[in-house]
């Protein structure tokens, strides 16, 4: 079990929380306190829209250890409205009707169980179809 | 300049070695070049490793391996850059002996990749990602590859057969390599039909993961024994350049950056200023996706150019260009970090005329690059024959 390491990124896994950089504006996901575009020192935190679109994408049928039982699954590399690429799984579609371009959102839902039955589950976000959204 | 000359070199078979042991594989790759360095002995010993701490339960593979090749005693470490680990060791040696602080250094890669299996292999290889970003996704570098295919055949509309032609080069080459895991040339036909493992890519695209070991000699020129017994071939650039580890933290992940300096520098250290004036290309295929970005990256060929560029056979061991002349890490077989110590003995059989039926007509330099991920390091070595 590492349940020190999840709990200590519970904001960017539940809330997308980020930086954004005070000299050059630019947003940072994940934060990292360097900005990756000036260098300058960039503390100051920034919540994302959580909408973004479809950079590529592929549905993966040999998991790591620990996502047996998320088997198929669908993982995306979805482009921010801000800026960033975030990696991330796709949920609530069809892999057959993902494309490249198609508009997304963050949604939070479970990613797996940390080892055994009294392992935490660990949730994270995912991102859906946008045009599934009310 | 003082050139560093490789004054031996080893490499053991690459395959799945059911019956033998990491510290086995290394010790037979380490006594070849030894002998084959006809007695020069090693100050120093860098062992180049991806996975042993994770796939063999085995850390510490300095003091072990010293130990167990009777060099009991010298200056030994591990360094790691994921599948780079190989060219990182041998940099490293380079550096040590070009600095003067030590005579002769060797330089092991090793990779055990068979000790585990499934989805406990899996894990460990998807800890070369970024763990708390990738991993934690159920992301994969094989699903990486696949990431970046998929944009690649979107962005430059090309079909998804047009990558084959890296895995045909590669397993036509390794045909007349001793060492390779696969001697057989596989048609466009056979590409075509090969069952999809990671889509797009199929189970031709990717390298497989195998055990083997590789070990180079270095030595400055002055310290050659007089009766050594082969051309005389030299290291004469030498570069690392690192990229964002994630493939998300990157402005273009299409751009292998990494890639393209690590080469231009290594170029500019030797006085070269294009990759056409290199004889050969040893590339990172580590999927057949990173062969193209490879060669989009060193300005072998335009963006989203690189597989028609390879199907006129520009590539090919008679072409312009040739790289992966022994079978490039796809047929020669994937040996974590013990590949790029395969790329520097294969780009040596080269230089030095050893070659046998893979022999190049025309070999006087080449480059040789290791990517660890996807080019999120990027090590470079220039090799030349001196005269």
């Amino acid at each position: 079990m590492e349940v020190p390491r999840h709990w200590r990124l519970k904001k960017q896994r539940y809330a997308l929380v980020g930086e954004v950089c005070p000299h050059c504006e630019a947003k940072i996901f994940p934060p990292r306190d360097v900005c990756p575009e000036c260098g300058g020192e960039a503390k100051t935190t920034f919540q994302f829209s959580g909408r973004g679109e479809v950079y590529s994408f592929t549905t993966i049928y040999n998991p790591p250890r620990g996502f047996e039982e998320n088997v198929p699954y669908t993982v995306a590399l979805v482009k921010l409205d801000e800026g960033p690429i975030v990696t991330a799984q796709l949920t609530d579609v069809d892999a057959e009707q993902v494309e490249i371009g198609m508009p997304v959102e963050m949604v939070t839902r479970r990613l797996r169980q940390d080892g055994d039955e009294r392992g935490v589950i660990i949730y994270g976000y995912k991102f859906r179809p946008r045009s599934l959204a009310s | 300049m003082t050139e560093i000359i490789i004054a031996g070199i080893g490499q053991t078979d690459v395959g799945e070695h059911w019956g033998r042991s990491l510290r086995d594989l290394a010790v037979e790759a380490i006594l070849q070049a030894l002998d084959d360095a006809g007695g020069l002995r090693p100050q120093m010993l860098v062992v180049g490793n991806m996975l042993a701490p994770l796939l063999s339960n085995q850390s510490h593979l300095g003091a072990l391996l010293a130990d167990y090749a009777g060099l009991n005693g010298i200056e030994a470490y591990t360094v790691e850059a994921a599948d780079a680990s190989g060219a990182a060791a041998l940099r490293q040696a380079w550096i040590a002996v070009r600095s003067g602080f030590v005579d002769a250094a060797l330089a092991v890669g090793v990779e055990k990749a068979t000790d585990r299996i499934g989805a406990d292999l899996e894990l460990a290889l998807a800890t070369l990602t970024d763990s708390d970003y990738e991993l934690e996704q159920g992301l994969t570098p094989a699903a990486q590859a696949a990431l970046l295919a998929r944009r690649y055949l979107h962005d430059f509309q090309l079909p998804r057969e047009s990558l084959g032609v890296f895995p045909q080069l590669a397993h036509a080459h390794a045909v007349d390599n001793p060492h390779a895991m696969f001697r057989r040339a596989i048609s466009a036909e056979l590409y075509a039909r090969a069952a999809t493992t990671q889509a797009p890519l199929n189970v031709f695209d990717g390298a497989p993961f195998a055990d083997g070991a590789a070990a180079v000699l270095l030595t400055r020129a002055d310290l050659l024994p007089a009766n050594f017994p082969h051309p005389r071939v030299a290291i004469r650039g030498s570069a690392t350049v690192t990229d964002a580890l994630a493939l998300h933290d990157r402005p273009d992940p299409l751009d292998f950056r990494a890639a393209r300096l690590s080469a231009q520098k290594a170029l500019t250290q030797a006085g070269y200023n294009h990759i056409e004036e290199m004889d050969f290309f040893e590339y990172s295929d580590t999927y057949s996706i990173y062969a193209a970005l490879s060669l989009e990256a060193v300005g072998a060929a335009p963006r989203g150019g690189a597989p028609q560029r390879a199907s006129t056979g520009a590539f090919n061991r008679d072409g312009r260009l040739p790289c992966a002349t022994l079978g490039g890490l796809k047929a020669r077989g994937h040996a974590g970090g013990a590949t790029g110590l395969y790329q520097a003995v294969e780009a040596a059989l080269q230089l030095r005329g050893q070659a046998g039926p893979a022999q190049l007509a025309s070999a006087r330099r080449g480059l040789i690059q290791s990517l660890g991920g996807p080019a999120s390091v990027a090590i470079t070595h220039l090799l030349e024959r001196l005269t």
